[in-house]
């Protein structure tokens, strides 16, 4: 997992509005009745990466997966693989599969009826290698979906999937309600058996600690507008954490930092964005943030 | 043909037929399952009753003269009579598809956004056009072309049990039953009619379609009640003294057409004059007949609902595309 994870974070993110981005919106906007779901988002998707869209609940990264994947209408700008979902949709999801979340797929469906179907209908399927991902669970050919665990549904899904040679994979909270053996076996099968130079996988989870090891970029989405998007090098560069002695805390606070929590032994965490890192040595020992104290820190104010 | 059927569409029918099968084939399968055994309880009872009142069996038996004369003098009787039974067969297919096809159709837009599978269909490289089409498709011709077939094996099954009955008597089902059958030309009647069933249907069709792709619960409730809620209001309004609708017109022509198209060979009651149904004499298929199926194709009637059906197809299409599932 740590080499596949080096392999892809030495690769330099996409440019905007490169030839080859995945994902290109510009002042994508989505509104309901009363509701403004995505208010303005710019953001671009390069190729090859593992990008996670993070937000808290209502904060459209739902609305722009759906957007993205042509499911739903929108203003604004916004192109996948240069086509434009709304009027491309079936030719885009030639290059795009996504997984909702489990239990999407058709309860009465068995194995192999499944796997006829997108092997019939899917021009980019490779059922060899589709069989090959089953022979290693233990569903067999004419199980139904409704006799299945949640965890099987997801392991048929994903073998499914990863059979498919697409160029854009997005995971809607692909992992809800798995149990945790499921989860880790979820992204390891993604990163060993799919994920390459060629392919990008666009994650939304609220399970943030279970993918930040994977993910090359991370989006933080925010009351429909993009709070921050940065590639896990440049937010490793960028962003700081120290751990403070008491002592030093007005110091500490003296330097800006955009968040504080209480750490044991009467300590206190710092966060820090784009401070001098010989300042920060100086305070305490300095480390790299996680996503999710980043993200807590970026969204506070959001629940308030 | 093999690119036909190894087309993506005819992977899409295959998927209607898969997950409809109990309807589309094991219900035909019962009904005339039941059909045969009825008939057996029959044939037993009768040969009961015989045995109770000790009528005499056997190649010279009373009975079996009597039968075999009967049926040799009678032989101009036979054929509509085996007509007759396939009729049956046909009926009770047509009942069942009906109510196949009503709740097949109610359902194919609703229950993959119920339990969110929709999410996996719209994954896949498929128009919604496709989809609503394929599901207009298994409907019109697909459920119907397994009810006949299923309506044919039934009669030849049943043609099979009387021979055996014939031969327990030691009589010649060959000669007596096998010569006169027939089934082949009405079985293409019934072939011949998918056709114009289906063009009938369109209106029920496509209002069945769109309460399926557009309500978020409940489509049964929108599609039936709400005609029916019409249909009273238009009646009320009437009672009034206030203009409305013709009642008869509103409930035959507008309420009818949109819920009851989809019941087979419906088109028949349309123009009545084409009607001489007469289960006793020799005309008793005259309604269904290839004259009256081109009769059908005149009626405006026919061409004024297909329109109407075919606009409530692209409605559901568009609903399909469009309708925002949060």
């Amino acid at each position: 997992m740590n080499d596949a994870y080096a392999a892809v974070a030495e690769r330099p993110a996409a440019a905007p509005g490169a030839a080859d981005t995945i994902i290109h919106a510009r002042g994508l906007t989505k509104r309901y009745k009363n509701t403004v779901a995505l208010d303005s988002a710019d953001f671009e998707v390069g190729p090859g990466r593992i990008v996670g869209l993070i937000g808290p609940n209502g904060a459209g990264k739902t609305t722009a997966l759906k957007a993205a994947l042509g499911l739903t209408d929108f203003e604004g700008e916004l192109k996948v693989l240069g086509m434009d979902p709304r009027r491309q949709r079936p030719e885009l999801m030639r290059q795009v599969c996504f997984i909702a979340d489990v239990a999407t797929l058709p309860r009465w469906i068995r194995v192999h009826e499944a796997i006829d179907f997108v092997a019939g209908v899917h021009p980019r399927f490779d059922r060899a290698k589709c069989e090959r991902f089953l022979a290693r669970t233990k569903l067999s050919t004419n199980q139904r979906v409704r006799e299945m665990s949640k965890g099987m549904i997801v392991q048929l899904h994903l073998a499914i999937v990863m059979a498919i040679d697409a160029r854009l994979l997005v995971l809607d909270e692909p992992t809800l309600g798995l149990d945790i053996l499921y989860r880790k076996q979820f992204y390891q099968s993604l990163l060993e058996d799919y994920f390459d130079e060629n392919k990008t996988i666009l994650i939304t989870t609220h399970q943030v600690e279970e993918v930040e090891h994977i993910l090359t970029d991370l989006l933080f989405i925010r009351d429909g507008k993009v709070a921050l998007s940065t590639t896990m090098e440049e937010m490793g560069a960028r962003f700081a954490e120290v751990l403070v002695n008491a002592d030093k805390v007005e110091a500490a606070r003296a330097l800006k930092p955009i968040d504080e929590r209480a750490a044991v032994f009467g300590k206190t965490i710092f966060l820090y964005d784009s401070a001098d890192p010989e300042q920060l040595a100086r305070l305490g020992e300095v480390k790299r943030p996680s996503v999710s104290d980043l993200f807590v820190a970026i969204m506070k104010g959001t629940y308030a | 043909m093999n690119a036909i059927v190894k087309s993506p569409f005819a992977w899409l029918l295959k998927r209607e037929y898969w997950e409809s099968r109990r309807g589309f084939l094991w219900a035909q399968v019962w009904a005339a399952g039941v059909l045969l055994v009825i008939s057996i309880l029959g044939i037993v009872a009768f040969e009961a009753f015989r045995l109770r009142n000790n009528i005499e069996i056997g190649m010279h038996g009373n009975l079996s003269t009597l039968l075999s004369n009967g049926m040799q003098h009678n032989a101009a009787g036979i054929a509509p009579g085996l007509d007759g039974l396939m009729l049956t067969f046909g009926m009770i297919a047509a009942i069942v598809l009906f109510f196949v096809v009503f709740f097949y159709l109610l359902g194919s837009l609703y229950d993959d956004r119920r339990d969110r599978s929709i999410l996996f269909w719209k994954s896949l490289p498929i128009s919604d056009t496709s989809t609503v089409i394929s599901k207009v498709i298994a409907a019109l011709i697909i459920a119907p072309l397994i009810s006949v077939a299923v309506v044919l094996a039934g009669y030849v099954a049943l043609q099979i049990i009387a021979s055996i009955w014939f031969l327990a008597h030691g009589l010649n089902p060959l000669t007596l039953l096998w010569t006169h059958a027939d089934p082949f030309s009405l079985w293409l009647h019934l072939l011949a009619m998918i056709p114009v069933n289906a063009v009938w249907a369109l209106p029920t069709v496509g209002w069945l379609l769109v309460w399926s792709a557009a309500v978020r619960s409940k489509p049964f409730l929108w599609a039936v009640v709400i005609p029916i809620i019409a249909g009273v209001l238009n009646f009320w309004v009437g009672l009034l003294g206030l203009p409305n609708v013709d009642t008869r017109f509103f409930w035959s022509d507008l309420v009818g057409r949109a819920l009851l198209s989809v019941i087979p060979a419906g088109w028949i009651a349309a123009d009545p004059s084409q009607l001489r149904m007469d289960f006793m004499g020799r005309d008793q298929l005259s309604g269904i007949s290839y004259s009256s199926m081109g009769h059908a194709f005149t009626l405006p009637e026919m061409w004024i609902g297909a329109a109407v059906g075919i606009g409530l197809i692209a409605a559901a299409i568009w609903f399909r595309r469009w309708r925002d599932e949060t």
